[in-house]
């Protein structure tokens, strides 16, 4: 069909000499990808369609892999540190003097004092092996990133749902006819939401996003909700007034899976004030009239969910939802009462309000799937409701984020949207039961094992990690009663409180995979100084840092050892369910990566090492428990090893599938030799579905309970009762108002008498609250997730980094002529913890009492080898300058009063017109870490002669 | 040869909706990632690490800012304003004057499928096709010297080393949300013509003529029903008088 | 548009060299169409000099164009397109040009030589009115490689194959006159110089007044709502494809602002068509002077007139800088 003067042209040229299946880490999403490789190198990556995560789609990022794993930034040898902390100079080692090192300095450590050692990873997915090792190591100074990333998101949702937003669950998307999304820019699913999103609008659901900024999904979202930052709980609330007010609430729903029924002691000044009354065998109980009481987990009962009881002990005692409509029907719940603060119309309230009731009940459907409920009921059909919700950091990156997390979830089941078809859903392992069982590890077994892993949930103030005056025990000060709910730690504490010798001085401080020294640290200029600062004798306060980092970050300047990791395309990890789990909705799945390409082979000299590998080398040389033999000789040759032969209970290792000595068994069963090679047949991953009848009302669903049992989910098959009145919290508030055995210090009664509420509660986020005084800083500024970019580490990265080479403080038009400022003015940014000199673009898509940033695109200069003169380090620039790591009062670290959840968008500023700048400020010497060679990159030039030289 | 072929029959293009694209960059990035290497390689990059980082990209994604309307007499609904994600790539027009200027033969329409293409090995690099160009669709690369452009993956769509159901554009099939849609607009009954015609597809700037074969489905009307609401329901019971709450305790529930 | 140096330096003086092409054809033709004697002599020898110099002059400027190709040595490739293209069409007509330019003079040389062929006043007439043609076809070509492009509406204007064959013409008599008035011409032949002198800068003038008049309030003929298949709403920019500069944006997205622009409309036009009226007039005048007034008066007029290419370039906007 050619016409005779067209070229001829091969339209089915050989795309590569083999193609291989592993997961994507060019973020945390854990997509499947199939890597095709032409004469060793990487010709094409693309999105694997029979993955269960991304479904054959990739993003952005994980597209230019390529250039990630070519990065010039790779590190490529071990590296001890020669000159000052922070000034770059090292010399390369080879790794047996590296190991040899960290064992030397980690031994001692762990004969004296395992505390000493603190270990925090940032971005990593491999906490299974991570925590586990801290506990073997016996240090209760262990973290990773969640602390100063979603939290509040986790917590809020365990200890309400069993579940969570995050990744835990996720719209129905096949069913849902409405969504919210509550300040959520990208999250960690980032695929999935965006299919999900594909699907709704394909199907004409109605999608609203609330949000001070109108970007991504707020773009193609229905209804664009302006609102003001830190203030959703409120709307929350007066959403929840309205549904109240007009009778619009799944009562039902309400008795069946949640505690609206169980009768709360009202005992005011009563050490059993706000518990649960129950009868002598502990069983809460509820009323089924004015008074009779039964046990509230009975069946085929018409418990009472309103009134006043007088219980047979005289005490009275009223249900749960009682405490709840009492609280939200009250009129500073009104929409007309939030309106002002919250920045939306009281119209458009009652009006979100009646479209989510009309959505949850006038559209409710059933789905003609027959299932059987905890209790052996038998049901012909499900009943959906068709309202979902998804939130993430914009709720979560606040000081009262906690509970607006929680209030969203209480609106969720007032709507009878939680597991419902068409509503929001659990992802497996969860649901959990309420809060989970794994407590924190706090005590060291004679053999210097932690005697749980680090890392926990309290369910009382007995489990807090606190000594016997009640003051912290971990260097984060995470489980401290400031903090007591900090289910994942809290990262954003450490350098300061490791540097202070707060409540003690540590010794070395190994960090992996987290850029603590720029853009994941608040108060970095601080946080930079802090990791120089030397004492009276001319040590370094914190006297050792071993990091891993596969690129040269902002941080690797600032170890005293660096261990260079691989590329994600040159090692073997385990995305585990014991871990973050890549689930969806209808079936549990895990997955893995290896190496599909030669970490050796790709630069002369190239000498890098998975870190989990070094991880598990380092133990075995410290003779850590877990890691060697009774000979003494390393129990696991590798990461690999380790994946595949490590049984954390009996039968269960890091990975589900195909376990059993052939490979027969799932989720349960004696480590399989094969295993890694079935996984890696298989694509990378395993999944299995939830039979159909277990898809929803999982908390409930005899099917499903049963079904994550045998799979090792739940250590037991009850079903679990969501909370929307929180015993836990309100057994700390009783321990602050003086009641029980574990009390908190003095100063710090008040705040967790005042937080601790059993129901959601909102407050002004605390910034705003202690700078309003003056009125100082009238705007709020946030910063979001570029869909095309990975936190720091994508602008090494030279296609990403085209993308946007710098950023923008983004105003309202109205908002610069408020404070007299032009687009592209150059202008000062304040806060109460500083200034930031920074170029200003007009976007009337914000709020205009909200400013704000694309996150980690501001780079130090001299990092990531990118040139001295590169728009990232001149005028790109951190929101982080001005976010302080503490309170503007200066008592507690500027996070969550519950969770410890680091408030990063609490910040608020004023604005000015700066004299015209050429570079951003502030600006910090450059790092001597190597320039990358800036000639033209003609990557794949080699692709086409290699095509052009075999035809010829 | 820059004269035109007669017109295909086939025209092979793509459809891109408006409403559904977030603006993620997932089809620019893996545009690029495929076509660095493929018939139109290298997509060359200068100064990649350095203070003015710029390459040949076929793709690009372009966000704006739509203002509200008032909506008028016509009765079209009041709209909010709207943030617009909008990627931008060759449209592989029908009249591409791209190839017509061009003096070499190297840019040409094929006669197949309609695909417009650039042989690299005729291109003296004058530029003006790209100064043809009214939708920014060719990309010079000065290093190379030669003028590239999108090739609609004509060495993926026809490739018999992939499985069929990934003989589709890379940005297609990258793309998250599945806002790309691939396939013959010159066939009334294809998926994409259907989609076109449902969902009132537009041709950029057909005043020019150029009859472009990539369609656009523009974003539908936002639903935010800014209409004030009614009042309030009703209370059935007196609410001064009784504590709302009341009026669930005879509420027979089930559980 | 970008306005790459090359480009105008190729139109400023291949503009001349046509230019002057057309006046040598005009002097060659006129003795023919007259009826008169074929000439001799000093005369041929004018003929030669005029023909070598606009040979040179388009030779240069076709040159100086090549050097903004990426691959210069393809160029023969641009001759093919002909049936389409007009850059291919001037391309082919320079040529044909150059080859009958070189026909011409290797008669003129081979009448020089004193092998005065017979044929010499049959055939250079002939030849002379082909190549008048052609010279006017390269113009009308490479003006209409610009005029016919849909995307720069500033191009598309009808006035843009006339300016460009006027100021063709115009250079083109400056440098006839540059080499003229070098030797001692009768008053009345400046009284003619003078005059057809102030006519072309006057039409020169005029024309080139007329157009920056149009294209300042000519709409670009769309808007960003149609660009981005949005007719009728108001659309506006909140983020760019990448945060810096692209080849597009360097090579499209280059406009003057008219604030920028109105100053060296003035210094283009004093320069292109007050300058030669001056000069004129100052030969005229003190006719001693004529020879380095009018060489003087040239060379400034073709800075106005690179100048004026320059312009035409930064100030037509493309429309691909509705998406940005
Ligand atoms: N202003 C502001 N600051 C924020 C946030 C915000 O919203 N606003 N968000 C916060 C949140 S939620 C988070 S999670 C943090 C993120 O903060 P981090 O977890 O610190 O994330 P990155 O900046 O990407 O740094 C991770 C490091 O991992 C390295 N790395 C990449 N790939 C590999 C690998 O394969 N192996 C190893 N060993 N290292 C690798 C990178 O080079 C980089 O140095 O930032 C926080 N900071
Ligand atoms: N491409 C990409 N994907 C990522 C990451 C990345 O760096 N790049 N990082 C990963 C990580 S570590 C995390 S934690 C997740 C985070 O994922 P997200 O939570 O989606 O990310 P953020 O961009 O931090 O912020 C969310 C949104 O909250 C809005 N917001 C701020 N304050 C408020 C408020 O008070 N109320 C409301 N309603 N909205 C508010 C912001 O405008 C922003 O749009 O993303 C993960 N995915
Ligand atoms: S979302 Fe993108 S970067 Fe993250 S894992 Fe998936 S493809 Fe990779
Ligand atoms: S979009 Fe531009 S490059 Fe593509 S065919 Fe049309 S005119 Fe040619
Ligand atoms: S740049 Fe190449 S493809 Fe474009 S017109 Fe010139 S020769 Fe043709
Ligand atoms: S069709 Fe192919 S070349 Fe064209 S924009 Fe899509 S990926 Fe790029
Ligand atoms: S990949 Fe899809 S959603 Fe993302 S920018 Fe491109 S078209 Fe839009
Ligand atoms: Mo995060």
């Amino acid at each position: 069909m050619r016409a005779p003067a067209e070229p001829a042209i091969d339209t089915s040229p050989s795309v590569g000499d083999e193609v291989k299946t592993t997961t994507c880490y060019m973020c945390a999403c854990r997509c499947g990808i199939k890597v095709w490789l032409k004469g060793g190198q990487i010709r094409y990556i693309q999105g694997n369609p029979d993955h269960p995560v991304n479904r054959g789609v990739l993003c952005a990022k994980g597209s230019a892999g390529i250039m990630q794993h070519y990065s010039p930034a790779r590190l490529d040898k071990p590296l001890l540190r020669v000159g000052e902390r922070g000034s770059g100079e090292f010399r390369e080692i080879e790794w047996d003097e590296a190991l040899d090192i960290a064992a030397s300095w980690l031994r001692p450590i762990r004969e004296r004092n395992p505390d000493e050692l603190a270990f925090f990873t940032g971005r990593d997915q491999s906490q299974a092996l991570t925590g586990w090792w801290a506990q073997q190591f016996g240090t209760v100074n262990y973290a990773a990133h969640g602390g100063f990333c979603s939290v509040n998101m986790a917590a809020g949702g365990l200890y309400t749902l069993g579940g969570s937003f995050w990744e835990f669950g996720e719209p129905d998307w096949d069913h849902t006819q409405y969504l919210m999304l509550w300040g959520v820019a990208e999250d960690h699913d980032s695929n999935p939401i965006k299919l999900g999103l594909g699907k709704l609008k394909a199907r004409g659901a109605k999608i609203v996003a609330v949000n001070p900024v109108r970007s991504g999904y707020g773009a193609i979202a229905d209804e664009w909700i302006g609102i003001r930052p830190g203030t959703d709980g409120l709307f929350a609330f007066a959403l929840i007034h309205e549904l109240l007010k007009a009778d619009r609430i799944d009562l039902d729903y309400l008795v069946r899976y949640t505690n609206a029924h169980w009768l709360v002691v009202r005992d005011p000044g009563g050490p059993e004030d706000g518990l649960f009354a129950r009868d002598l065998d502990g069983h809460p109980m509820c009323a089924v009239d004015s008074h009779r009481f039964v046990r509230a987990d009975d069946v085929d009962i018409s418990p009472r969910v309103v009134g006043e009881y007088t219980l047979r002990d005289g005490r009275t005692a009223v249900p749960a939802f009682h405490l709840v409509a009492e609280r939200y029907l009250d009129p500073q719940y009104s929409p007309e009462a939030v309106s002002e603060r919250c920045g939306i119309p009281a119209d458009t309230i009652r009006r979100i309000a009646r479209e989510l009731a009309e959505a949850a009940f006038d559209r409710a459907f059933t789905l003609p799937v027959a299932w059987t409920d905890a209790w052996g009921r038998e049901h012909d059909t499900m009943l959906g409701r068709p309202v979902s919700m998804h939130a993430m950091r914009g709720i979560s990156a606040h000081s009262n984020g906690f509970h607006t997390c929680r209030a969203l979830h209480l609106l969720q089941l007032l709507l009878g949207a939680v597991d419902s078809p068409g509503s929001f859903r659990y992802q497996p392992p969860f649901p959990k039961p309420l809060p989970p069982p794994n407590r924190p590890g706090k005590a060291r077994q004679a053999n210097g094992v932690l005697d749980a892993a680090p890392l926990g949930f309290v369910h009382g103030p007995e489990d807090l990690v606190v000594d016997a005056d009640g003051g912290p025990r971990r260097i984060d000060h995470a489980f401290s009663w400031a903090y007591p709910l900090s289910a994942h730690g809290m990262m954003h504490t450490v350098i300061r409180n490791a540097w202070a010798g707060d409540p003690y001085r540590i010794d070395t401080l190994m960090m992996f995979m987290a850029n603590m020294s720029w853009n994941s640290s608040m108060n970095t200029a601080q946080t930079i100084a802090w990791l120089t600062d030397k004492d009276d004798g001319g040590d370094y306060r914190i006297p050792r840092i071993i990091y891993a980092d596969a690129y040269a970050s902002e941080m690797v300047a600032y170890a005293d050892l660096v261990l260079p990791d691989t590329t994600y395309l040159e090692r073997f990890d385990a995305i585990s369910l014991l871990d973050r789990p890549i689930s969806d909705a209808d079936g549990a799945a895990d997955a893995i990566r290896h190496p599909v390409l030669e970490a050796s082979k790709q630069s002369p000299g190239r000498d890098v090492r998975g870190f989990q590998s070094v991880l598990i080398e380092l133990g075995a040389r410290l003779d850590l428990p877990g890691l060697v033999n009774e000979d003494g000789s390393p129990k696991y040759r590798d990461y690999a090893d380790y994946i595949v032969r490590h049984e954390r209970a009996p039968g269960v290792g890091l990975l589900a599938g195909w376990r059993g000595a052939h490979g027969e068994v799932e989720a349960k069963g004696q480590p399989n030799p094969e295993q890694l090679q079935r996984y890696i047949d298989n694509g990378g991953f395993w999944r299995s579905e939830i039979p159909e009848h277990a898809r929803y009302f999982k908390m409930a669903n005899r099917g499903y309970l049963d079904w994550a049992q045998r799979m090792g989910f739940l250590g037991h098959a009850d079903p679990i009762v969501l909370q929307l009145y929180s015993e836990t919290l309100q057994k700390f508030r009783l321990a602050a108002q003086g009641h029980g055995a574990t009390q908190p210090p003095e100063q710090h009664r008040e705040r967790v008498a005042t937080y601790f509420d059993p129901i959601p509660m909102w407050y002004e986020p605390f910034e705003g609250a202690q700078v309003a005084a003056g009125n100082d800083f009238p705007l709020s500024a946030v910063t979001q997730r570029p869909m095309f970019m990975y936190h720091a580490w994508g602008s090494q990265n030279a296609w990403l980094r085209q993308i946007a080479t710098r950023n923008w403080m983004y105003l309202h038009p109205e908002t610069g002529a408020r404070y007299g400022i032009g687009d592209e003015d150059w202008i000062d940014v304040s806060s109460h913890h500083g200034t930031i000199t920074v170029q200003a673009k007009f976007a009337a898509n914000v709020q205009p009492d909200t400013v704000w940033t694309w996150n980690a695109i501001g780079k130090r200069r001299g990092a990531w080898r990118l040139g001295k003169d590169a728009p990232e380090g001149r005028e790109g620039f951190l929101l982080n300058h001005l976010i302080s790591d503490i309170t503007p009062r200066g008592d507690y670290a500027n996070a969550d009063p519950v969770t410890g959840q680091a408030a990063w968008f609490d910040l608020r500023v004023r604005i000015a017109k700066a004299p015209v700048a050429q570079a951003s400020s502030p600006q910090f010497p450059s790092l001597a870490m190597g320039e990358a060679d800036d000639a033209p990159l003609r990557y794949g030039a080699q692709f086409r002669k290699q095509r052009e030289d075999s035809t010829q | 040869m820059t004269d035109l072929p007669p017109p295909s029959k086939k025209k092979l293009g793509l459809v891109i909706d408006l409403d559904t694209c977030v603006g993620c960059h997932a089809c620019a990035v893996s545009c690029k990632e495929w076509n660095a290497g493929g018939f139109a390689a290298p997509l060359t990059d200068e100064q990649p690490y350095g203070k003015d980082p710029s390459g040949v990209w076929f793709n690009r994604v372009h966000s704006y800012e739509v203002a509200a309307t008032e909506g008028c007499a016509s009765s079209a609904t009041p709209q909010p304003p709207m943030t617009l994600h909008f990627p931008r790539s060759c449209l592989h027009c029908e009249q591409p004057a791209c190839v017509t200027v061009c003096p070499t033969g190297a840019s040409y329409k094929r006669a197949e499928d309609g695909i417009v293409l650039v042989d690299e090995d005729k291109c003296i690099g004058c530029k003006l096709c790209s100064w043809a160009c009214p939708y920014g669709a060719r990309e010079y690369s000065e290093v190379e010297g030669v003028m590239k452009k999108c090739t609609l993956c004509v060495d993926r769509i026809y490739n018999e080393n992939l499985d069929e159901a990934e003989r589709q554009p890379a940005c297609v099939q990258a793309c998250p949300t599945r806002a790309r849609h691939f396939g013959d607009l010159g066939d009334p009954e294809s998926k994409v013509s259907k989609l076109v015609a449902e969902r009132g597809g537009v041709d950029l700037l057909p005043q020019l003529g150029y009859q472009p074969v990539n369609k656009y489905l523009p974003p539908r009307p936002r639903r935010s029903g800014d209409a004030p609401s009614p009042a309030p329901q009703v209370e059935t019971l007196d609410t001064a008088a009784l504590p709302p709450l009341l009026r669930w305790l005879d509420r027979v529930l089930t559980r | 548009m970008h306005p790459a140096f090359s480009v105008i330096l190729f139109t400023t003086l291949s503009g001349a060299g046509y230019g002057l092409l057309l006046w040598a054809g005009g002097l060659i033709l006129l003795p023919a169409l007259q009826g008169r004697a074929p000439a001799h002599g000093a005369v041929v020898v004018l003929w030669g000099m005029l023909l070598v110099l606009g040979l040179m002059l388009t030779t240069a400027g076709l040159l100086s164009s090549m050097l903004h190709l990426g691959k210069p040595m393809r160029a023969w490739r641009a001759f093919s397109q002909w049936r389409t293209s007009w850059l291919s069409r001037e391309g082919v007509f320079a040529v044909l040009t150059a080859i009958v330019v070189l026909a011409l003079l290797a008669l003129i040389g081979a009448a020089m030589l004193g092998h005065a062929l017979p044929s010499l006043g049959m055939i250079a007439p002939v030849l002379a009115a082909i190549m008048l043609l052609l010279a006017l076809c390269t113009i009308v070509s490479t003006a209409m490689i610009y005029a016919s492009l849909k995307p720069i509406p500033a191009w598309r204007h009808p006035l843009v194959v006339p300016v460009y064959l006027v100021f063709a013409v115009f250079t083109g008599w400056l440098v006839l006159m540059t080499l003229v008035n070098w030797s001692v011409l009768s008053d009345e032949a400046l009284g003619v110089i003078v005059l057809v002198t102030f006519a072309l800068a006057l039409i020169a003038g005029t024309l080139k007044l007329a157009y920056w008049y149009r294209i300042d309030r000519q709409p670009l003929g769309a808007t960003r709502g149609d660009a981005v298949g949005l007719p009728g709403r108001e659309v506006g920019v909140f983020e760019r494809p990448h945060t810096q500069d692209n080849y597009l944006n360097r090579e499209m997205g280059f406009v003057v602002a008219r604030k920028h622009a109105r100053p060296l409309r003035a210094i283009s036009l004093a320069l292109f068509a007050l300058v030669p009226a001056v000069a004129a007039w100052l030969a005229w005048a003190n006719p001693d002077w004529a020879g380095p007034v009018f060489t003087l008066a040239t060379l400034l007029a073709l800075v106005g007139v690179l100048v004026e290419r320059w312009l035409f370039f930064a100030q037509a906007r493309h429309l691909v800088t509705l998406y940005y």
